[in-house]
């Protein structure tokens, strides 16, 4: 791409903390700074905060608001509290999947959607489309937040001292709260994450995202970098848009219809999603593990043992928290279920392994 | 600024080669192990196995990437070094230690191909 990177709030930081930077979603952003291993670590058993500044923020707002989420998201928004967030997708009428994202129900009106970074356009553009004819009102204010994902066993004790404020522990899976700054500027603290730990999402100005991020290295947080944020979503089974969902993978193959609410009376792509659901998909997102320490990589083919390709993998690792090689592959619906043998070519190697539980690591939300 | 031995030949793809005799002892170079980062396997051919100047004959992995290794030399794989198998972090700690393999070169012309350690500095930064 020829496009200028755009630097995150945070982007100074990076550099001075020595982080290996790339490109990402348009953005440059860091790799790693210590290490995934170590980072991924400081994850699952103390704090890590990562840099998430790069996901998009869009507002939805207006008299229709609810019908019209409803109209565009899976999930079902009409029971959702002010104060709780849903996770779920937009689908194209095909059933193929725009982005997963996070709804929050505002306290006042109106809802924020939390998409990911690469497609914040693509997201934008798609909703002011569907916008037609809905007596709503559509904002991207992408660029004026920052975003810091405080995660890890230690999160809360961490937020709570940096914020000063003990009432954070009461906030609930999957719900955020409001806090003011002294001008009065808006921060909003989540119980959201994308670890399989326990942890926040702190959406606020530049500014304080700045002061957060210092704060949090003063307490001793580990700045930990995208490498390791894939490798912990990945064990905890969180898809990935892109890999494990996209215009060609809907959320049914993804094994995602939990958040496809079908009692709702419309959504886009619902006709399609419940015809894969009730008929069946050609294709499904499974889990394998293979029996030796070489690592799965996405685009490597899944065969069967005469050889027959009937897969693809579309995010492997060797799990630093489990020690097994695992990847995730989206396969021949006949070969998804648990514990069918499959095989995996890794450059001139063939590695034998079987399909298991996309959940690879038990996660530790606090609900 | 990375390490670099003298007495070893080095090729474009960052592996080293120790001659002794027909036999050519092959591991990869310090710049190699550190732009890979922690190394947590490393894929190894079999003894006997035929190798090719330029051909892929294994590959190492880290937790982000995998990085497949370019033989230097034709020939046939004499021995691999099997301690890497449960010890892949040796690459990173002493990567002129670490040998990979060792292949009974057939045609050893094939090493004036390869650079030697001036060179080699000068593409390794």
């Amino acid at each position: 791409m020829d496009q200028e990177l755009k630097f995150t709030c945070l982007h100074d930081e990076h550099i001075a903390l020595g982080a290996k930077m790339s490109p990402f979603a348009g953005f440059d952003m860091p790799i790693q700074y210590d290490g995934i291993i170590p980072e991924h670590n400081a994850v699952r058993t103390a704090v890590g905060m990562f840099d998430v500044s790069h996901m998009g923020e869009i507002f939805v707002d207006g008299p229709q608001a609810e019908e019209y989420v409803n109209h565009v998201f899976t999930g079902d928004v009409r029971t959702l509290e002010p104060g709780r967030i849903l996770y779920g997708m937009m689908c194209y009428p095909d059933g193929g999947t725009v982005d997963d994202l996070l709804v929050y129900k505002e306290f006042e009106s109106g809802y924020l959607l939390v998409v990911n970074a690469a497609n914040i356009q693509k997201d934008y553009d798609w909703l002011l489309e569907q916008a037609k004819g809905y007596e709503v009102e559509v904002f991207n204010d992408s660029d004026s937040w920052g975003q810091i994902a405080l995660q890890g066993p230690k999160a809360e004790d961490v937020l709570v001292k940096v914020l000063g404020l003990e009432d954070l522990r009461e906030v609930e899976f999957y719900s955020f709260c409001d806090v003011e700054d002294e001008d009065g500027g808006r921060v909003i603290v989540s119980r959201t994450g994308y670890t399989g730990e326990d942890g926040f999402e702190i959406y606020a100005s530049p500014d304080n995202i700045l002061d957060l991020w210092a704060a949090f290295l003063d307490e001793g947080v580990q700045p930990c970098g995208l490498g390791c944020r894939d490798t912990l979503r990945f064990e905890a089974g969180l898809p990935l848009y892109g890999d494990e969902l996209s215009p060609e993978i809907s959320p049914v193959m993804a094994g995602l219809s939990m958040f496809c609410k079908f009692d709702k009376p419309e959504f886009i792509g619902k006709d399609a999603l419940l015809a894969q659901k009730t008929e069946g998909v050609a294709r499904k997102i499974v889990g394998i593990e293979i029996e030796d320490a070489a690592v799965p990589r996405a685009g490597y083919p899944v065969e069967l043992e005469d050889g027959t390709q009937v897969g693809v993998v579309t995010t492997g690792y060797h799990s630093i928290t489990l020690d097994k090689s695992i990847c995730f592959a989206l396969v021949d619906a006949a070969y998804s279920a648990l514990d069918t043998p499959l095989f995996i070519r890794i450059r001139k190697k063939v590695f034998p392994g079987k399909v298991v539980k996309k959940r690879f690591y038990k996660t530790n939300y606090k609900k | 600024m990375s390490k670099i031995i003298e007495g070893l030949l080095y090729s474009e793809s960052h592996e080293w080669v120790k001659v002794e005799g027909d036999l050519a002892v092959i591991g990869v170079t310090d710049f190699a192990q550190a732009e890979m980062g922690d190394i947590t396997y490393v894929d190894l051919p079999a003894a006997g196995d035929a190798v090719e100047a330029g051909e892929e004959f294994g590959a190492l992995e880290s937790v982000k990437a995998s990085s497949e290794l370019f033989c230097p030399v034709s020939g046939t794989v004499e021995e691999v070094n099997e301690d890497l198998e449960g010890a892949p972090e040796k690459v990173n700690e002493d990567p002129y230690g670490a040998w990979i393999i060792k292949v009974r070169m057939s045609d050893p012309s094939e090493l004036d191909a390869l650079m030697g350690p001036a060179a080699y500095g000068e593409i390794a930064k």
